[in-house]
């Protein structure tokens, strides 16, 4: 019993949230850019096409966390964590085990599902802050436990896994790179749709009212414990085959691949994208893949620095991500149409 | 309680025995008891800190009672947790309005739903055929909220966008949603101007009768209280002062006192 139970009723939420209507793209843009997406590597390097394949990676381990934060409420800086265990899951299936690549990809989301959903009940008891740095510890933790003594005959330790990379099947003749281009992109299409019907289901709901208010959620019948579990389950089931692609794609892991910068790097490409909004994932995910880059094209010793005054410039001139940036986009197509 | 309630012989729908709340020190509220009865409005008044929203925390299950017991329909309600309230038919609204302010009023109605539904996050994900049905009968229904309490046009709109008295409303349409029997309405008349205080009333008369609903009514607002309310109970300093007809209770000397003080004082 708790006198502050009353108090709590009127807290503002943490998050400023998307209007579920605007959660996602017209059906029409949505065509436009599969089909540049499905058109795009017959014209580009291979490169270029592993490095869009790593934008899809990223955008999918972003938009797990876009359900959490955004869906539910809970903030994570532990995103890492469930990424290495699903790209750990992934590889040692496929080296020590020959289980087929696209097989391993369900069971890396189950091991992280089930991780998730167990961390997600000691960290029901905390939120904002101090939900965050817990959530910290176990992204510092994790490259550590993967470097483990005695599980070394499994995950190669320091060293890490190398993984074969997977031609395409049925003798089609296409290239390794472009293959997983497409592998990853049905699978990134998959998980997008099938996460923009859940926000939009009972389930999304519920973790939205969470999110908004706790108290009437749970007076309208919400298991708010229930579902803020499930939400850190999902998230990290999400991330976790974010992490066995990685591993499919790169064709190796190791432990100091999925340091506590992934995890900041997941929650950049979130805040860049627009919290709450699916498509701004991988906008956020290609702001953190290539802006490092055009950071160092600038300035190869100042590197860290230039990234920092692009960022701070972004933050400071569309605080809303992609997602302002689409919102004015649309206005302004509205209004050269009424021209 | 009155004789022709009495006369009728029905058990109560929802019963109030002995409950006590104790905050630390503090005796919030000291064995207070009372009857609701089917289709009846009764309103809970009382001064300030007299224990009114106490209590109404423990009908919802914010706050578990230190003795005494809860009842609704002859279970007691207690061994529940506070998200299996509204599946028995226990309905509230807010003191100060606790809507979801980043969802549209049609999404905040059809959370209002979610104690009557069922589903998981496998089959909201592949939007199953039968999630589809479900939805669609959640829509209907909630469409049938907004269009009886006058919210259709703003079914879009975010609620924090809102006027106050309309996020009022959207909360009852919430409330509504869950199919309640018993509704609880907690200071509805809060921050209304006189003539929406009189809407309020007739509309409560009105979700009693034509949707068979038994409100517990707490309010500072007399004048709405002693219009509507069939059965009156007043609160002071946490213990029961007096329980009537809303005539017998403005004219019980004690309620007087609570309200006005003493000569003698």
């Amino acid at each position: 019993m708790s006198a502050a139970a009353e108090d709590t009723v009127t807290e503002a939420p943490a998050v400023e949230a998307v209007p579920k209507r605007a959660m996602t793209l017209g059906t029409g843009t949505s065509l436009v850019i599969l089909a540049a997406l499905l058109v795009t590597p017959v014209f580009v390097k291979n490169f270029v096409v592993f490095q869009m394949t790593m934008v899809m990676i990223y955008g999918i381990a972003v938009l797990a966390l876009n359900i959490l934060t955004g869906g539910s409420g809970q903030f994570s800086l532990g995103q890492s964590a469930f990424y290495a265990l699903g790209a750990y899951t992934s590889a040692v299936l496929m080296e020590n085990f020959n289980v087929n690549y696209a097989l391993t990809l369900p069971i890396a989301g189950l091991v992280s599902f089930g991780a998730g959903y167990l961390f997600g009940k000691p960290a029901l008891r905390l939120s904002g802050i101090y939900l965050a740095l817990a959530t910290f510890a176990l992204a510092v933790a994790m490259p550590q436990l993967l470097k483990l003594h005695f599980l070394e005959q499994w995950t190669g330790g320091v060293q890490g896994l190398t993984v074969m990379k997977p031609d395409a099947p049925f003798g089609l003749p296409i290239g390794q790179d472009k293959w997983l281009y497409y592998f990853t992109l049905v699978i990134a299409l998959a998980i997008y749709i099938g996460s923009v019907n859940l926000l939009r289901s009972r389930s999304g709901r519920a973790f939205m009212s969470i999110r908004d208010n706790e108290i009437a959620a749970s007076a309208m019948g919400v298991d708010v414990a229930q579902y803020k579990t499930l939400a850190f389950g999902v998230s990290a089931a999400i991330t976790g085959i974010a992490g066995g692609l990685s591993a499919i794609v790169v064709a190796f892991v190791a432990p100091d691949s999925y340091t506590i910068n992934l995890a900041i790097a997941l929650f950049l490409g979130m805040v860049v994208g627009g919290v709450g909004w699916l498509p701004g994932s991988f906008v956020g995910a290609a702001f953190i893949i290539f802006v490092p880059n055009i950071a160092e094209s600038i300035s190869k010793g100042l590197s860290g620095a230039v990234f920092g005054v692009l960022l701070f410039l972004v933050i400071f001139l569309v605080p809303h991500g992609a997602r302002q940036v689409a919102i004015v986009a649309q206005q302004m197509l509205g209004n050269l149409r009424k021209n | 309680m009155t004789q022709a309630q009495l006369a009728q012989g029905n058990s109560p729908l929802l019963a109030v025995r002995d409950v006590s709340v104790v905050f630390g020190g503090i005796i919030a509220l000291n064995g207070v008891s009372f009857n609701m009865h089917k289709g009846n409005i009764l309103g809970l008044i009382g001064p300030n800190g007299a224990g009114k929203t106490t209590l109404f925390n423990c009908l919802s299950r914010l706050y578990q009672p230190s003795s005494g017991d809860i009842l609704m329909e002859g279970a007691s309600i207690l061994t529940r947790p506070a998200h299996k309230i509204a599946e028995i038919g226990i309905g509230r609204t807010f003191q100060n309005v606790a809507l979801f302010p980043n969802l549209s009023v049609l999404d905040n109605v059809r959370v209002g739903c979610h104690s009557r539904t069922s589903s998981d996050i496998i089959s909201d994900s592949l939007k199953l055929a039968w999630v589809r049905r479900s939805e669609a009968d959640v829509n209907k229904k909630v469409h049938e909220i907004l269009a009886y309490l006058d919210l259709e046009e703003v079914g879009h709109t975010v609620v924090s966008g809102l006027p106050f008295g309309t996020q009022k409303r959207v909360e009852l349409a919430r409330a509504l949603a869950a199919d309640p029997k018993i509704l609880l309405l907690d200071e509805p008349a809060g921050g209304l101007n006189h003539e929406e205080v009189y809407v309020l009333g007739d509309l409560i008369k009105k979700l009693r009768d034509e949707r068979h609903l038994t409100v517990l009514l707490v309010e500072h607002h007399m004048g709405l209280v002693m219009s509507i309310a069939d059965h009156v109970v007043a609160l002071n300093f946490g213990r029961k002062l007096a329980e009537g007809t809303p005539a017998q209770v403005q004219a019980d000397p004690d309620v007087i006192k609570a309200y006005l003080g003493s000569k003698d004082q």
